[in-house]
């Protein structure tokens, strides 16, 4: 089991915050968690909407102090 | 204090003209030595490669000689970095050569990597290089009629150029007069047609009214070249007679062989744009692994930052200045009318209406962009 990774996509607006998950979705290896850290108010809902339509595992998804914080787990 | 600028494209020239002029007694003097290490003896202007494209420039009309843009007091090879040693602070290049440096500057941009999805470098037009430029002109040529599908890889740099070449396609085929023959499909990755919010709802109702297809939350499985089908990760798939992919990118094979980053991304620091972890390595441009478009507008606000930091710590010990984040990006509109998007870290890209002055900006900076990269604009 490897470790979280952290993707900070606080504060962006090009590429953004899923742009950026799926970067390093890519990079990833099938099993991995990454947790996407954004500040858009739109990702707590396209977020899990892509992780469901791409078919990847979505752990948790929580808002904290402004934040998003969403674990995602790379299924294929 | 040696300082080594590795990559002589926009973000590794401006910081190294900027340099040479900010500590051009201390080169005189001796006390400073600035030198350059690049891949190519020309400097290509990447913009201009949409324009290729279209047959409204040639490829000759995007270069100029490296040389030629830098300062004299730069000591340039074309030699590029193969091995970095970032611990002993050495730099070993293809010819062998070992730079020792107490500065490291990153500049090495990204490249394209559309053998990463299955059927693409085959199957897919491309104008993210000149010979792919090129070959999707003469296609261009000469269709006559179809399905013409654009899909568009992660990451990638320059994230308005999907839109521009919708905006270019409509006007093209209607220059041939056969645009109600050809139907065009835009497939974007996430859930809206830009990643900038602003622009997505701009763009929609302008897609409807030039009657473009699209699609959203497609990202790139594969590519069944035989059959000409494009399949998404995302379970659809799409029936092409030409299809265009904006290919996704990694860094430098050398950045990802000396474990300098995964995907070539190199590991920066958001404000200080000193790679994590190692105070005297300047990461800017494309390679940096920053949550910022990756353009020559963002490197060229980070070349400002870096090298006035730079300037700052040989003179009086210190940086003085943080990046914000900042990009300018211009964005055509078809019909000779462009508008552009500024945005930093904290303060959201405001679009306004295309113009036709904006084009006509945007024709001038064309030309414009070799003043800048000399690094008097
Ligand atoms: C079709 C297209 C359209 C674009 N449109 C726009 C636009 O409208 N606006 C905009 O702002 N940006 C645009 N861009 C993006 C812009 O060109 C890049 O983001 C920008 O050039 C990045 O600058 P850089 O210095 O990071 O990298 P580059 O300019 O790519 O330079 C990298 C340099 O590193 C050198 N190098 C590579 N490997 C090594 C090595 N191992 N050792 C030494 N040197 C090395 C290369 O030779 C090159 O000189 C566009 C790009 C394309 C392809």
């Amino acid at each position: 089991m490897s470790d979280t990774k952290i993707v900070d996509a606080r504060d962006t607006f090009c590429p953004g915050p899923l742009m950026e998950l799926i970067t390093y979705m890519k990079q990833s290896n099938v099993g991995d968690t990454l947790e996407l850290l954004s500040t858009d108010d739109g990702s707590g809902n396209d977020v899990p909407e892509w992780v469901d339509k791409a078919g990847h595992e979505l752990v948790s998804n929580e808002r904290v102090d402004g934040v998003w914080h969403i674990k995602v787990r790379k299924a294929k | 204090m040696k300082i080594l600028v590795v990559g002589g494209g926009t973000g590794g020239t401006i910081v190294a003209n900027n340099l040479a002029r900010r500590l051009s007694a201390e080169i005189r003097a001796r006390k400073v030595r600035l030198t350059m290490l690049s891949a190519s003896d020309r400097h290509m202007y990447q913009p201009g490669l949409l324009y290729v494209a279209f047959g409204q420039m040639t490829p000759d009309q995007l270069y100029r000689d490296q040389a030629s843009l830098l300062e004299s007091n730069i000591d340039f090879h074309v030699d590029p970095a193969v091995t970095f040693d970032l611990d002993k602070r050495k730099v070993v290049t293809k010819s062998g050569k070992t730079h020792e440096y107490d500065i490291l500057v990153m500049a090495t941009g990204s490249r394209i990597v559309p053998e990463q999805i299955p059927g693409l470098a085959e199957g897919a037009h491309t104008f993210y290089s000149e010979e792919g430029a090129l070959k999707m002109f003469r296609r261009l040529r000469e269709i006559e009629e179809g399905t013409v599908a654009v899909v568009v890889g992660v990451p990638h740099k320059c994230p308005i150029a999907p839109v521009e070449l919708i905006f270019s396609l409509h006007d093209y085929f209607k220059s041939r007069g056969i645009r109600d023959k050809i139907k065009i499909k835009y497939h974007y990755p996430i859930g809206r047609l830009h990643t900038i919010q602003n622009v997505a709802v701009w763009a929609k109702p302008e897609f409807e009214r030039m009657g473009i297809e699209h699609e959203t939350l497609f990202n790139v499985k594969e590519v069944d070249v035989e059959n000409k089908i494009v399949r998404s990760e995302e379970g659809t798939e799409t029936q092409y007679d030409m299809l265009i992919a904006i290919p996704p990118h990694r860094g430098m094979e050398a950045i990802e062989k000396n474990g300098l980053g995964d995907g070539g991304w190199i590991p920066t620091d958001r404000y200080k744009l000193t790679m994590n972890g190692h105070d005297n390595v300047y990461v800017l441009g494309d390679t940096t692994n920053l949550p910022v478009s990756k353009t020559g507008s963002a490197a060229h606000f980070q070349a400002e930052v870096v090298s006035e930091n730079i300037a700052s710590i040989v003179k009086i010990g210190i940086p003085v200045r943080d990046y914000d984040g900042k990009v300018y990006c211009f964005i055509e509109a078809g019909h000779d009318r462009a508008t552009y998007a500024m945005f930093d870290y904290l303060n959201p890209p405001d679009l306004k209406s295309p113009s036709k002055p904006m084009h006509w900006f945007k024709m001038a900076y064309n030309q414009m962009y070799w003043t800048s990269v000399r690094g008097l604009l």
